[in-house]
Order: structure tokens, then sequence, then C-alpha cells
């Protein structure tokens, strides 16, 4: 077998096909044609342009962090904010990023509390440095100890109990609620929160970062337990997998999700998931920045030392329509 | 098939002579994964009647195909004494590549799938060209470039699609025909089998054919046992290294293709991690770390293994705190008891 040719000749087909291909236009589902860009708003009052940093904990290509970040985008286009995001899932590093931001002088941090005793040296720096911090998404029962003047977030086991609260409603009995980072606060809060309504509620642990892994481990779980009527995905995208196994398995569970993105929100529509809870994370990056703007222009502390809540809202298929439309935003 | 190259004159002849059935058989690289495998199999049986029936067998043998099918291309690439940390991110780029491209320019989603391949063998002919041209160990080429491509991929993909995961394409042309060939599924006596499983047999076929019976296949073993030696007999070295890597790459744009079509959009942020998956399952399998021996279908086994000890956990309805531990404890009695058999065999 003669390899070198034969190398040869596939590379040269596969460098030459898709320039003959290029004509094989898809007459749907491409990128849109370029709409204008969002008119940007004029600034009311004049305020010098501020540095704020955004520090979470997010793991690089999460698509909820993308919400998030623009929100945080959109508030600093309004508030004449020079953003920086940084992000680093291990608590020692992202403390690193605290401190690298009280150094540059940034006028503002808000950051994301998911392993708060790992952050307190740097955020005293923060405060030692008079650097105003508010924190979001995770850490609200932490924030006001390691100096955050508010937080903005959804309480993940409140989330969670309103999940167990709506399926025990609609007569679930067996729910599986799936894990996809086994050891994650506030995932295992999320299902905690739904088995405090339904006893009866079971927790899978499925391996995130491979999908085919998370559905045929979700196939198996359903082919074992015949009895599971429900299914929780705690991701859009993992959601979306579950309901492949679900039909792999030939299941009559129904599926429910946390957090959302276009394609959920189009399932809803058409009756495939049956809700899903929103903690509305454009909120948490907007109100972080926003408040941070606010403590600057009038030293405005939002939320009267309590967390602002930006969730949780139930989106059944009766809302869902609605907010297809801003999840193809990427806002929702 | 090991170069052992200081053998004592006197035990010469017992290399030539010829072995009973028995004896060949237990003398294959994948005989101790298999033991395993079986020990496991019947293990799950006895604990779990479910695990059984026969969506469920069809079950476990998806989640071990998605492993498998780069498991071949791994394994054949460590018999060939190299290493590659990339795979698992190397398996979302080509998916990505394919998506976006078409995404993009809005093409048929089949100029995306043939413009994947051709990014997914660049890949693994510049790992191989660079270990080639610096001589480095393949640990550190190809961790360079797992790191490169797991920037790229998050990089690029925001870049282009404006967010972390690609825009979803199952609405475009050509997207259902390549779902068919890559994400389909087929009925086998009332079971639904995903086309992964076919795919992974075949791709191991394909590959225990070539290490067996074609001149490639000894030049895959010579370069692996001692790659000087190899040159010196004449053995293309270079070629046969690049093109292990291309192979990887190959698999790696099956398995992306696979994940783009079953899944329609693709998490930019996936894949880190599965490459040692891929490497246990060849290890598992027989491969040695240090190259020269093993095989394709070892590799399978492995994965088979893993795919088991995977799905077998949730059939038997273990408590899922301890998952991780059932499964690496799993790993380390099936890997086990492959080095007992294989010492057996040796010592026969």
């Amino acid at each position: 077998m003669s390899t070198k040719n034969s190398w040869r000749k596939l590379a040269a087909i596969a460098l030459i096909a898709p320039l003959v291909g290029l004509s094989a236009c898809s007459s749907q589902g491409g990128k849109a044609p370029a709409a204008g860009d969002v008119s940007q708003g004029e600034a009311a009052v004049s305020m010098p342009k501020l540095k704020i940093a955004l520090i979470t904990h997010a793991a690089p290509g999460d698509t909820f962090w993308d919400i998030v970040r623009k929100g945080a985008e959109e508030a600093s286009a309004k508030d004449n904010v020079d953003l920086q995001y940084l992000s680093d899932p291990e608590g020692g590093r992202q403390a690193q990023l605290i401190e690298q931001a009280v150094d540059q002088g940034v006028d503002g941090i808000a950051v994301t509390l998911a392993k708060p005793d790992a952050l307190a040296s740097a955020l005293k720096k923060a405060e030692a440095a008079g650097i105003p911090v508010v924190s979001l998404n995770a850490g609200e029962d932490r924030f006001k100890e390691l100096g955050a003047f508010t937080h903005f977030g959804s309480n993940e086991k409140l989330a969670g109990a309103a999940v167990g609260e709506k399926l025990d409603e609609d007569g679930f009995k067996h729910p599986v609620c799936v894990i996809q980072e086994q050891g994650h606060v506030g995932l295992e809060n999320r299902c905690a929160g739904v088995k405090e309504k339904i006893p009866a509620t079971e927790i899978l642990y499925v391996q995130g970062t491979d999908m085919t892994q998370v559905q045929s481990t979700v196939t198996a779980k359903l082919q074992a337990t015949k009895s599971v009527d429900s299914i929780i995905g705690l991701g859009a995208p993992y959601t979306l997998t579950i309901l492949k196994s679900v039909a792999a398995a030939n299941s009559s569970a129904k599926v429910a999700s946390f957090d959302m993105n276009p394609e959920l929100a189009q399932k809803i529509v058409d009756g495939d998931i049956i809700f899903t809870v929103d903690q509305q994370p454009w909120l948490q990056g907007y109100g972080a920045i926003d408040s941070l703007w606010q403590n600057k222009r009038g030293g405005f502390e939002i939320g009267g030392g309590q967390p602002v809540l930006t969730g949780p809202t139930i989106i059944a298929k009766d809302s869902a329509k609605d907010v297809l439309e801003f999840a193809k935003q990427g806002v929702r | 098939m090991s170069t052992s190259t200081a053998a004592a004159p006197v035990v010469a002849d017992e290399r030539v002579a010829s072995k009973g059935p028995v004896a060949k058989l237990l003398g294959r690289p994948e005989i101790g994964a298999l033991v395993g495998a079986i020990a496991l199999f019947v293990f799950f049986a006895v604990v779990a009647p479910v695990f059984l029936q026969p969506s469920s067998i069809a079950t476990v043998l998806y989640g071990a195909s998605t492993i498998g099918i780069m498991a071949v291309g791994v394994s054949l690439l460590m018999i060939g004494g190299e290493f590659d940390l990339s795979t698992g991110v190397a398996v979302i780029s080509s998916a990505l590549t394919a998506s976006l491209f078409s995404w993009y320019f809005s093409t048929n989603m089949w100029v995306g799938v043939v413009l994947a391949l051709a990014v997914s063998l660049a890949i693994g002919f510049v790992n191989g060209w660079i270990l080639i041209k610096t001589k480095l160990p393949s640990f550190i080429v190809t961790l360079a470039t797992f790191l490169m491509l797991t920037g790229l991929n998050l990089g690029l993909t925001r870049l282009i699609g404006g967010s972390v995961s690609s825009p979803s394409t199952s609405t475009m042309d050509g997207f259902a025909s390549a779902k068919a060939v890559f994400a389909s599924s087929v009925n086998l006596a009332g079971v639904d089998v995903n086309i992964t499983v076919f795919i992974w047999i075949a791709l191991v076929a394909v590959a225990s054919w070539i290490l067996l019976r074609t001149r490639v296949g000894n030049w895959i073993f010579a370069v692996g046992g001692d790659a000087n030696a190899a040159r010196a007999v004449g053995v293309p070295v270079v070629r046969t290294k690049i093109g292990l890597f291309m192979g990887v790459g190959f698999c790696g744009w099956i398995l992306g293709m696979h994940n783009l079509f079953a899944f329609a959009t693709v998490q930019s942020g996936e894949g880190i991690g599965n490459e040692f998956l891929y490497i246990i399952a060849a290890v598992i399998g027989g491969c040695l770390l240090t190259g020269g021996y093993g095989s394709a279908v070892g590799g399978a086994i492995g994965a088979f293994i893993f795919g088991m000890a995977n799905k077998g956990i949730v059939y038997a309805e273990w408590n899922p705190d301890w998952f991780k531990f059932f499964l690496g404890l799993m790993l380390l009695l099936a890997t086990i008891v492959n080095l007992v058999v294989k010492k057996r065999a040796e010592a026969k």
C-alpha cells in the first residue's frame, strides 16, 4: 500500500473540494445578513471614563457567561466604562486576577464569589486600595463579609425549589436531576432545591465536557430506571442533549431545564421541553457594572445591604415566544 | 513484535519456533484486556440485569464507540512510539471548522465537512512535522498544539459566530444527509444502534489489517520499537510518523462530524480532558506507553471496558457520590488483570 500517494490524493481532494463547493450555497440556516449595530445611547451626564474589571470563575467557552458578559458590555457602553473581562475557574488564579486589577488601579471590580475563601485576601487588598467591589452570580451569603457592597444573582437553591414546586404541581413524582460537573456547589444546590420539594428526586452525574457521553449516560439511566417521569438539565446545551437521550431510550419522561438559549426557547415553544428556570444572567452582568457606575456617580449602594435577585423566573410555553426573540439576540 | 535486539544466541531459535494456538492467543497484546472486559461484563450482568437488555447494550456500545473511534488512531500512534495530547480538542476543532465555515458563508454543510477533513489532517500533519523537525518529545509538541487549539476554538468561535458555542446549523442544506452518514442510528433487530458503533468496528478492522497485513504495519511497529534501527533498515520513519498523526486527525474528523451532526451546535470549550480517555483506552488494550507493542483491537476493547464501567455504574444505580471512585477502581482492576494475564502468557 503506497501511503504517500494516497495521502497526497486525499489532501488534494480535501483542498480543492471546498473551493468547488463554495458555489453550493445553503438556501437557509446560515449567517443572517449583517444588521445595523444597536445604536448606542448618548450619556446624559458627563462622567470621566471609568475602568472596571469583571472577574468571573467562568470556564472558557460557556454560553451562560457569554450572556453575563454581554450584559456587562452593554452597561459599559451606556455608562462610558472601559470594561476588562477576565475569568479563571480556579480559585487561586481568580484571586491573582483580582490582585492584578488592584495593581492596575481600576475604578471598580465586579467579581463572582464561587470560591469565597480563596478570594478573601485579594479582596482585602481591593478594599485597602479603596476600590468599590460588587459581587455577582455566586456568593450571596458571603458578599458583605468580603467587602462587596451589593450582590446580583439568583439563589440557586430557590431556583431549584421553584423547579421542584412546579414539577410537583404538574404531578411529577420521580425526577432525575442531571449534574454536568460533580462537586460544583451551585449545581448541587439546584438539585438540592428540587429534592427539597420532591424527596424522590435522583441525581445523575455526567461528564459535561463530552456531549456524546452526556447523551449515552442519560440514556443508560432512563433504561435502568423505568419509573423516572421527569428529567432536569442544569444548562441549556445539556438539556438539549438530554432530549435526545429521552428519544433514544423511548422514555416518556418530560424534560425541564435551567438557563436559556435560543434552541431551548424554541423547544419550549414547540412543547418538547415543559419549562425552564431563567436566572437572567444578562441582568447580573448589567447590574454589576451599572451599580459600580452609580456608586461613582453619587455614592449609591443599591440593594440596601441585601442581594439583588435576578431570578428565578419560570419560562413555560406561554411566555417562551417573547423570550425566544431576545434569546436570539444573545441577551436571554 | 517487540524488537528485542539483546537476544542471547542460545535462545535465538526460540523466536522462530512455532507456538501452539493457545500460547499464540495468550501472546496477543489485547488478551489481558479481553479477559478484563469479559469479567466486567459478567460482573455488571449479575449486579444489574437491565445491563443485559439489547437497548442497554446499544447504549454501552455507543458510549464506547465515541471513545473507541479515537482510540483506533491513538493506538496506532502509540504503537508507533508517539503520543498525542491534542486529540480531545482537535475533535472539537474539526466540528467547529465545519460548522462555522458552512454557517458563515452559508454553504452546503458538506463543504464544511470536507474542509474540516482537510483541517484535521493538517493538524495531524503539523503535529508530526514539528515533531520530526524539532526532535522534541511528542508530549511537548502535542501539549503545545493542545493549548493552541483550545485557544483557537474559543477565539475563532467568538470572533466568527459571536458566541462561545457555534450557531445551530440544523436547518442548513446538507445537514440531513450528513447526519445520516455521521449521526444516524440503524435499526438492528428492533434495537436502534448508533452508526458510530459501525464506523468504529470498520475503523478497527481497517487498522488491524494495516497493522498485521501490510508493509506500513511493519513500519509502524518498527518505528515504535526503535526509530534509529528502523531508519537503518530503510523504513521511512518521517512519513510513517507523520502519517500516524494524520491518521489520528482522520479519526478526530469522524468523531468531530458526529458531534456536530448529532447536536447541531458545538460548545467551543468541549473536549478538554478526553485525550486522556483515548490514551487510557489504548493502554488498557495493551499498547505500551513506550511504543512498539500493541494492537488496534486492544484499543477497541479498552474503549469497551471504559464504556461498560461508565454506563454500568448507572445501570447498577449505585450512589452517584462515589461514581468517579468506582470508575477509577474499575479501570485499575481491568488494567491489573490485563497485566497479570500478559505476564502469565509471556512466562509460558
